[in-house]
């Protein structure tokens, strides 16, 4: 594996600590604002833990190290799961999470690049950031600079044009150094994805398109490890991509059973509840 | 006008000291609405408006890229399922086809966000549906500021980039009236229509000041009339002109408010009459960029036809406007009614 230089300062807490801990942050945030995406944040903890707690080379107090990875949030409205994560982190202190979506906060509730330490880009008009990546990695690579590139995106991004002249040019310029993480919860704003622009069968596509292709439980954390490891170690001229298939609300089951859940409708009181779901199931 | 993010290298990142929640902070909301400006509300008038059109006229059909939801077309897909096509998160696309369809016969509603229409899907619009003159009808939610969401959200320069497209024309609607009565005026409409909508619980303002208000397409339509200032207004800011012109007449000051919902083609021939009346000072007033929207219209018009009143303009500036809370940017910005009355009062 590549260089730790974070990770290797932090404590040892697991993995699956660090997703729960990023999981409690999302909804502390969530009953700030009394609403917010904390369907995805929930569903893509997992894949965010592993970004920074495992795959990641960065330096938390030196949001712009030349040396670190590049992580693009592609999708603004996932700023509460990647806010979270910068916390966790370190790159932001915790105490800014009180003021998530007010008024001259640095956490707007969509992720811009102007506002955030650690957000790379200004996301959220969707089906923009891959090419973005692909920018990022034919940049590195002409600066010989062994980063890599990962681009965070949705599945509904996926029906953007952008996004498959994004692959196309990504895998003609041979960019072993980008790695594109699609979240796969089934779920935009008008329904489920596949029923909006059925964009399967996925892992064909990609990799049709010349792309290194692994398909996992987005929040099944061994399985991430092992895919983002084969995603850096691969030593294929190609472009990766890890397709996480994640439960919106995961973590917290009676918001994983609500029927509408791109933009989850939490009342008052159930911020708590949530809080208490997690806190009975506290991993070591 | 603090705390803006106009690009700044020296001021990325800057340390902001927000009031913390129950300390008279205020946050955003994704989806802003109007309701709360004390007028009664319609709900999803775009939505119901359609549906009722499409019972008359089978040409209608609408799409959709992943945002009926937000654009209130579910409405119509549930009344007309199978004249009701969910193209994805694809706008360009759904313009394109919106375009084929078109060609076969069919009058195409095509919605989503106002910034995905004007900034993604334009050479699409210009191209399958302008040059063309198709009857295309696109209707977008989330017109310049309504919406806490900053830049990736707030379309405040889609009047400015649809302007300058040959043929199509734009319609910028007050309240839930001005949308209901608009919809089939511009079914009618031979040629293809950009309108801005507001959605969800739409305010019903117009006519609660002039009952005998009606809605045509090019028309523009003097609301009140008052001897010392004539705000020209589309969009939201008619209501807020409407209760600036109440609040200033209480203080002494009388304003006429000419309402021009339609910005393209604009009615010229209404306000040269208005303005030219003289002895007044002409403000417009728009939820858009100052740089070409209604008000560099007027002001073309005006000095075009040699009439040149003292005029100002009320509008957004030309920056990337910051997130937050909708009361706190419209004041920020200069667009709520307090901040217009302010503005007005210090020009006259």
């Amino acid at each position: 594996m590549t260089i730790q230089a974070a990770t290797a300062t932090l404590s040892n807490m697991s993995l699956a600590r660090r997703a729960w801990e990023i999981r409690r942050k999302a909804i502390r945030m969530g009953e700030v604002q009394g609403q917010g995406y904390v369907g995805q944040a929930l569903g893509i903890a997992d894949v965010l833990s592993v970004s920074y707690f495992h795959a990641l080379a960065y330096r938390p107090d030196e949001p712009e190290w030349e040396g670190r990875d590049r992580f693009l949030l592609s999708i603004g409205h996932y700023a509460i799961a990647l806010y979270s994560a910068l916390i966790e982190a370190g790159i932001l202190p915790e105490q800014e999470l009180d003021t998530y979506g007010m008024d001259d906060s640095r956490l707007p509730m969509s992720g811009m690049a102007a506002y955030t330490p650690g957000m790379e880009i200004t996301g959220g008009s969707l089906g923009q950031g891959l090419g973005i990546g692909v920018g990022m990695a034919l940049g590195l690579k002409a600066k010989k600079n062994p980063a890599f590139v990962y681009n965070l995106m949705s599945d509904g991004e996926l029906g953007e044009g952008s996004t498959w002249e994004a692959a196309m040019s990504a895998a003609h310029h041979k960019l072993d150094n980008l790695v594109c993480i699609v979240d796969f919860n089934d779920q935009q704003a008008d329904g489920k994805s596949t029923d909006m622009l059925c964009s399967e069968p996925l892992g064909d596509k990609w990799a049709s398109f010349g792309w290194h292709v692994q398909r996992v439980d987005g929040n099944d954390i061994a399985a991430l490890v092992a895919a983002f490891d084969a995603a850096r170690d691969l030593k294929e001229a190609k472009p990766r991509v890890i397709i996480c298939d994640t439960i919106m609300c995961k973590g917290v089951p009676f918001l994983e059973q609500r029927e509408i859940t791109h933009f989850v409708r939490v009342e008052a009181d159930e911020w708590q509840k949530a809080l208490h779901v997690l806190d009975a199931n506290r991993p070591e | 006008m603090n705390a803006t993010h106009k690009y700044d290298p020296h001021r990325k990142w800057e340390a902001r000291t927000p009031p913390k929640p129950g300390e008279g902070g205020r946050t955003s909301a994704m989806i802003a609405s109007l309701a709360a400006e004390g007028y009664e509300t319609v709900s999803a008038p775009f939505g119901h408006a359609l549906v009722g059109e499409a019972k008359k006229n089978d040409r209608i059909v609408g799409l959709t890229a992943d945002l009926s939801k937000y654009t209130d077309l579910h409405i119509f897909a549930h009344a007309f399922p199978e004249r009701f096509y969910q193209m994805g998160m694809a706008e360009q696309v759904m313009i394109s086809a919106a375009a084929g369809m078109a060609r076969e016969g069919f009058i195409p509603f095509a919605t989503t966000y106002a910034v995905f229409a004007s900034r993604r899907a334009y050479d699409f619009i210009a191209m399958a549906i302008a040059e063309e003159y198709l009857p295309v009808k696109i209707v977008c939610a989330l017109p310049g500021l309504t919406t806490g969401y900053g830049p990736s959200h707030q379309a405040t320069e889609d009047l400015a980039i649809f302007r300058g497209l040959p043929n199509l024309t734009i319609v910028d609607p007050c309240d839930a009236i001005d949308v209901m009565e608009a919809v089939p005026a511009i079914t009618a409409h031979e040629g293809p229509v950009y309108m801005r909508l507001p959605r969800g619980k739409v305010p019903s303002v117009i006519r609660q000041h002039r009952p005998d208000y009606k809605f045509e397409l090019g028309k523009a339509k003097l609301l009140r009339d008052g001897k010392d200032v004539l705000v020209i207004a589309s969009g939201f800011m008619t209501m807020r002109a409407l209760d600036a012109a109440v609040e200033l007449e209480a203080q002494g000051i009388s304003a006429a408010v000419l309402h021009c919902p339609t910005i393209k083609p604009l009615d010229t021939e209404t306000i040269l009459a208005e303005a030219g009346k003289g002895g007044r000072l002409v403000v417009t007033a728009e939820n858009h960029t100052k740089v070409g929207g209604l008000g560099e219209a007027v002001a073309s018009t005006l000095l075009t036809h040699g009439v040149t009143p003292a005029f100002r303009m009320i509008g957004l500036p030309d920056q990337f406007l910051d997130a937050g809370a909708l009361p706190t940017l419209h004041d920020r910005y200069g667009i709520s009614t307090a901040a217009m009355i302010t503005q007005i009062r210090g020009w006259l």
